[in-house]
């Protein structure tokens, strides 16, 4: 597969994810909405890592380097979270 | 020069590349790092105001919103196929994508001020007018979407001021390996991904 | 063997040195030298620190008498909140990195240079557009926040220059950022051919932690400290619980950066001191990669404890109880260091020397300051001494008694190489000595101060508490004598007639020892080949050249 095409196709696949999390956001999901959004744009976001930005051709080392951000933001976010999801126990 | 002085303090020109890459991509991370304050900010204000957070996203032009995206998704495709291109050793085709590229990121600008002119209009802006939401938390939202917008169009900005340089010299559009082109590419793709997420953080919590 | 000369021509009669390497201004403000732009640091951090400790004298002085005579209230919270920021920002955090790093990192894995020579010269010049700003915020107004910037207080009540100084903390981070981004990138594509990871210097393994916390920490501060001036400035409300904001968010984000910040001045300091122990003990440290990976483990750990600042803060309790656990881990790493320089030191040959003086005062003080750091991770323990003097002894002790006096030794160690002289090391014993002893002086006291009751940042105090901190206020001076005089036999031994440095001293192993003192232009003549482990005493060969 030509590098072109296979960027095509990767631009063809974030625009139905697009359409598919724009659809999503109407039905009646519940609280199972956010999570499902979020986990949209996740696959939009590794698809954009994945083709645009070159890591699968990369060695460990800038794969390492471009996942790094994101595992410390989930440090941020979940001990973040541990404490505003836990305070309503205290009363 | 000598030739070996040429790529100093490195040995030869693939070692010189792979360090910009690299020293690229960490300070992608640094950025990454940057948003993740306001994300965090929207966490904590999405678990303590629930359903006064969907409330003030309900406010937002969701179609623009969307029609952004697929602005920005496209304009990183461009991107993309400009390095594609100059790898390829097609300088002009190179060019071309890279102009694409920005002018769809210009395009995402003028969607982004459209929006804010409309929400200056409804005195949805920070100080302007108030009256229609309920309670401060709702306000508050509206805030930290002009903020994280805002630092987002900042960086939309560079990144069209960077496409811009490297549209416009020579050098970079002939380097078959692509290495200007392609760290400004690797920028313009992040300043994407963080906007994917802005979108359901902001746009698509509105949607009841 | 080991009495054969290291190279076949001496490297003084090969190369100029980079100190001969052109006198003029521009060779020096303009230069991408790794070893010059090193040299930039040090004197900028020495005025910081001069900064910086103007302001802990004021301090000190005015807490001799329980009334605070010497400052006014107002006066008092701007001379601690301008000491906090500017010895954390300005003087520790770039202190070992941006000099000691700057100037070994490349040397030590046979680079000519950083990776990025151009950038870090900009770095150099990012730090002083920031410490400019700082010193305007010192003359002009002063900031009373504290070094923590806690909101409300800095978004809405402090008055003073609260958005320059925030202004220039975040200039500062960039500087920081590109440091980090600059030497991981410098370890991961400029080593010597043969260094392999297994081989790598100990202080590069700390450098290399700490340049993570650089890259990730430092943005999470820029935009907090962002949004406290969208804050103060425009009232967006973040922050503003009567906005729907949350005040403990700002501490969250805050110390996400500013936990690992500690780490950041102290990891640092643990890479310098396990130099000093090895050389002094002529030995190989004992447990290379445990030592290696705790520096990795204490960045990584690092991030997830920052709640323990938090624990009366109305945190979730069960939040704290995790915080609590995670912060007791992070002792561990910290502790297997500890014991493996004991257990280097055990039955070594041992030359006592002012480095090793300062790296055995470093344990002393590091240990006292990671066991009261147990006790504040306590959840029980904290509620009682929070905000209190114990705090501030506790922090002192890592990050003056820790860093400080790493960063001494380490200077003491190095100087040799960097300047090619040799200082009078009766008075750096004498230093040493006079550090270690009005360090603790100073601060053990406050120790007790603390669990009596005495909170920081006050200072108008109880009369009964006035002896322990007098006796602080001297123990003060005598920690001050002791720093000015290093600069007094350091400057001396610069003058001419001063005694020439051979190029290892210290009969100590590691690269940058087998280049001339001090090294020249490019680092080594020709590139330099690793053939053997680190710190492989009895010293042999450790490098093996070709003919560049």
């Amino acid at each position: 597969m030509s590098g072109t095409v296979r960027l095509l196709l990767a631009w063809a696949a974030l625009m139905a994810l697009l359409a598919l999390t724009l659809g999503a956001a109407f039905l009646p999901l519940g609280p199972a909405k956010p999570w499902i959004a979020f986990a949209i744009a996740t696959a939009k976001a590794a698809l954009v890592l994945w083709f645009f930005m070159e890591m699968r051709s990369e060695r460990g080392l800038a794969r390492l380097a471009m996942l790094a951000g994101f595992v410390w933001l989930a440090i941020l976010f979940a001990l973040t979270a541990t404490d505003y999801l836990t305070r309503a126990w205290m009363t | 020069m000598a030739e070996e002085e040429r790529f100093a303090p490195f040995a030869d020109a693939a070692r010189a590349r792979d360090a910009d890459r690299l020293g690229m991509l960490i300070f992608l991370a640094s950025e990454i790092m940057l948003f993740g304050g306001i994300f965090a900010a929207a966490l904590a204000l999405r678990l303590e105001h629930g359903p006064d957070y969907a409330a003030a996203a309900g406010h937002l032009k969701l179609w623009l919103g969307t029609a952004n995206t697929a602005i920005l998704l496209t304009s990183s495709l461009m991107a993309a196929l400009a390095v594609e291109a100059a790898r390829a050793g097609a300088p002009r085709r190179a060019a071309r994508a890279l102009l694409a590229a920005l002018l769809l990121g210009c395009a995402f600008l003028a969607v982004k001020g459209v929006e804010y002119a409309g929400e200056y209009r409804e005195g949805l802006m920070p100080g302007t007018a108030t009256a229609h939401f309920d309670g401060p938390a709702q306000t508050l939202f509206m805030n930290l979407y002009f903020v994280g917008t805002g630092l987002h169009a900042v960086h939309v900005t560079i990144g069209i001021l960077l496409m811009a340089m490297a549209a416009l010299s020579q050098r970079a559009r002939q380097d078959r390996n692509a290495m200007l082109i392609g760290n400004v590419a690797l920028y313009w793709h992040l300043v994407d991904v963080v906007w994917l997420f802005l979108y359901p953080t902001l746009y698509l919590a509105g949607v009841r | 063997m080991t009495d054969e000369p290291r190279f076949e021509h001496p490297p003084e009669e090969a190369a100029t040195s980079y100190l001969a390497d052109g006198y003029s201004l521009r060779s020096w403000f303009l230069t991408t030298d790794h070893k010059r732009i090193a040299l930039l640091y040090l004197v900028s951090i020495t005025f910081f620190f001069l900064v910086g400790a103007g302001a802990a004298a004021l301090i000190r002085l005015d807490l001799l008498t329980p009334q605070g005579d010497l400052l006014s209230n107002d006066g008092y919270n701007r001379a601690f909140s301008i000491h906090g920021i500017v010895m954390v920002w300005f003087f520790l955090i770039p202190a070992i990195p941006n000099v000691l790093g700057n100037f070994l990192v490349p040397i030590m894995i046979g680079a000519r240079d950083l990776a990025f020579p151009r950038l870090n010269l900009l770095s150099w010049y990012i730090y002083i557009l920031s410490g400019l700003l700082t010193l305007y915020v010192v003359v002009g107004g002063g900031v009373d926040t504290g070094w923590t910037f806690y909101t409300p207080l800095s978004s809405v009540y402090a008055n003073g220059a609260v958005v320059a100084t925030i202004v220039a903390v975040f200039i500062s981070g960039f500087s920081t950022i590109l440091t980090g981004l600059n030497f991981i990138v410098t370890i991961h594509k400029l080593r010597a051919p043969g260094m392999t990871w297994s081989r790598l210097p100990l202080f590069i393994w700390s450098h290399y932690a700490v340049s993570i916390i650089f890259v990730l920490a430092t943005p999470v501060l820029a935009i907090t400290l962002l949004l406290v001036a969208a804050e103060r400035l425009i009232g967006i409300g973040v922050f503003d619980p009567r906005l729907g904001g949350d005040p403990l968010l700002f501490q969250h984000l805050f110390w996400f950066y500013s936990h690992p910040a500690v780490y950041i001045m102290v990891l640092p300091a643990l890479g310098v001191v396990s130099e000093l122990i090895t050389a002094a003990a002529h030995k190989r440290i004992f447990g290379y990669w445990f030592v290696a990976f705790a520096s990795i483990a204490i960045a990584v750990i690092g991030f997830m404890v920052w709640g323990h600042h938090m624990f009366v803060s109305g945190q979730s309790v069960y939040a704290s109880a995790v915080f609590s656990f995670l912060s007791i881990a992070v002792a561990v790493p910290s502790a297997i260091k500890v014991y493996n320089w004991t257990v280097t030191l055990y039955k070594a040959d041992i030359a006592i020397d002012a480095p090793l003086l300062f790296a055995l005062g470093f344990i002393g003080l590091f240990v006292a300051g990671g066991l009261t750091g147990l006790m504040l991770a306590m959840l029980a323990i904290d509620v009682h001494v929070t905000d209190t003097y114990f705090v501030v002894a506790h922090f002192h002790y890592i990050m003056v008694g820790g860093s400080v006096t790493a960063f001494f030794g380490g200077l003491h160690f190095w100087w040799p190489k960097i300047t090619g002289r040799l200082y009078n090391e009766t008075l750096a014993r004498i230093a040493a000595i006079l550090i270690l002893i009005g360090f603790n002086i100073t601060f053990f006291p406050q120790f007790m101060l603390g669990y009596e009751g005495m909170p920081r940042r006050y200072h108008v105090y109880p009369p009964e508490f006035q002896v322990l901190h007098v006796i602080s206020s001297m123990g003060a001076a005598l920690l001050a004598i002791g720093y000015a005089m290093p600069a007094v036999y350091l400057i001396w031994s610069l003058l001419p007639g001063g005694r020439r440095a051979p190029a290892n001293p210290w009969g100590a192993s590691g690269l940058e020892w087998t280049t001339s003192s001090p090294p020249p232009q490019h680092n080594f003549i020709g590139q330099p080949v690793v053939v053997r482990q680190p710190y492989d005493y009895p010293l042999a060969h450790p490098v093996s050249r070709d003919d560049g």
